[in-house]
């Protein structure tokens, strides 16, 4: 379970996070939504240890994670850019992850279903957009670990590969664990979400499931009922 | 060059001044080079289950020993070939490649801090070369200066603490004191001698020279606990 409490963050004068309290229960998918610039990433990064919050407390399964290390070890992250150091090669990057967690696993299964096999011994600059995000899915599902935090998982994917992401997605849902993704893709939304976190200005605006949603606006849509959230707080 | 002289002590002299500038203008460059082409590394390494300062201090510790491995490398196997060991100078040139290698860990710190407080990499780098060149230059011309102006005034202790406050002099006048050439010492060498004697000026530069490392990195560590990615 991961609990945020009363979380402030500031970029300069910038206030991004705005006492932003929330609680998210162990076990499903939890979509964060909002428009561009919300939060969305930095509440995702803050939850990581990655930006340091100004003010509140993060808690994971009870205690706090500030400033702590060890507790990532049961979290996996899909970063929104695909950005690897260039010079290494898909096998060296994915030895060296594995070699940083002492956990088994399971990026045999995922390189053939991602059909990444020919590109293994490639440099990572050399690759597409597309092959780095895939890599990039890689690295974040062959541990298992009990929190998965995807950040824009669906970003320059083909057809194909957003097929095998959505199984997969769900595969981890059935073993129990917690997912938070965030995208903008409101199909996926529709399709995976189990619950739906709305932030705006830092603050989160809604938080229910998609058909309390739509209720709530009296939309049968969901890209018009967030947009519905939208128009109706910015007036 | 040692052809030229056909003594290894000047050979050493005329190296020390190119060490003494060199090396920490390769250490500041590619601190900052490295720093920020390794950003997105740093990036991935964050998201996995490691401490900040073992991420920081481990990528520090790296660039600064290979640095100085090639430095100690470069230098350390042409004078082998010539004959270092069987001459009297070995220790002299021993001091001058351990000088080298502090001035690296030095510089390198000082640009990993350089970095880690500029997210600009253009500020960044403007920024550490002024400080290269600060320090390897304009320090030995604005102490120069004051030390005319202000002739009339016991310039001692002044002149002391102010070599203190550079890690290029101190090292210029540390291998100045073990080769013991009085002549090549300058004033500030001179008051240097003066003051500390020869074994315990040694000692005292080189304990400057180590704190000039332990600051940089402490503070590496407290900044790299605080910042966000």
């Amino acid at each position: 379970m991961i609990k945020i409490k009363k979380l402030n963050k500031n970029f300069g004068k910038v206030e991004v996070l705005k006492e932003l309290d929330l609680t998210i229960i162990k076990g499903g998918i939890f979509t964060i939504l909002g428009p561009n610039g919300s939060g969305k990433t930095t509440l995702i990064k803050a939850i990581l240890g990655m930006v340091i919050p100004n003010s509140g407390d993060i808690e994971i399964d009870g205690k706090s994670i500030l400033k702590k290390y060890e507790y990532r070890n049961g979290i996996n992250y899909l970063p929104q850019i695909a950005n690897f150091p260039g010079n290494l090669t898909v096998n060296e990057l994915i030895e060296m992850i594995k070699t940083l967690r002492n956990k088994p696993t399971k990026e045999k299964e995922l390189i053939q279903l991602f059909r990444i096999s020919p590109f293994m011994d490639k440099k990572l600059m050399n690759l597409s957009g597309g092959t780095k995000q895939k890599v990039n899915l890689i690295l974040t599902f062959m541990f298992d670990s009990e929190i998965i935090i995807l950040d824009e998982p669906t970003s320059g994917l083909d057809p194909v590969s957003l097929i095998q992401l959505k199984k997969i997605i769900q595969e981890e849902k059935e073993k129990g664990k917690t997912i938070l993704i965030t995208t903008h893709i409101m199909s996926f939304v529709e399709e995976l979400s189990d619950e739906i976190v709305f932030i705006l200005d830092g603050k989160i605006y809604f938080k229910g499931s998609v058909q309390e949603l739509k209720i709530q606006t009296k939309e049968n849509n969901i890209e018009h009922a967030i947009a519905h959230l939208l128009l109706k707080e910015n007036v | 060059m040692l052809f030229l002289n056909n003594n290894v002590s000047k050979a050493v002299i005329t190296l020390m001044n190119v060490i003494v500038v060199l090396t920490p203008l390769i250490g500041t460059i590619f601190g900052v080079m490295f720093y920020y082409n390794s950003k997105e590394f740093t990036e991935l390494l964050l998201a996995q289950p490691l401490k900040r300062t073992t991420i920081f201090i481990g990528q520090y510790i790296g660039l600064a020993t290979s640095l100085s491995l090639s430095l100690v490398l470069g230098l350390g196997i042409p004078f082998l070939v010539y004959g270092v060991i069987e001459s009297t100078v070995i220790w002299n040139f021993a001091s001058l490649l351990l000088v080298g290698v502090f001035l690296t860990f030095i510089f390198v710190s000082l640009a990993f801090n350089i970095a880690l407080s500029n997210d600009n990499k253009i500020k960044g780098f403007g920024i550490a070369i002024l400080m290269w060149l600060l320090l390897a230059v304009i320090y030995d011309g604005v102490f120069l200066i004051s030390l005319m102006l202000f002739n009339d005034y016991p310039l001692d202790k002044f002149s002391l603490i102010a070599c203190m406050f550079n890690p290029i002099d101190l090292s210029r006048i540390l291998i100045l004191l073990k080769l013991d050439i009085s002549a090549l010492l300058g004033y500030t060498g001179a008051v240097f001698q003066q003051f500390f004697g020869t074994s315990l000026g040694m000692i005292v530069s080189f304990l400057v020279l180590t704190l000039w490392i332990i600051l940089p990195v402490w503070r590496i560590a407290s900044k790299a606990k605080k910042k966000d990615f």
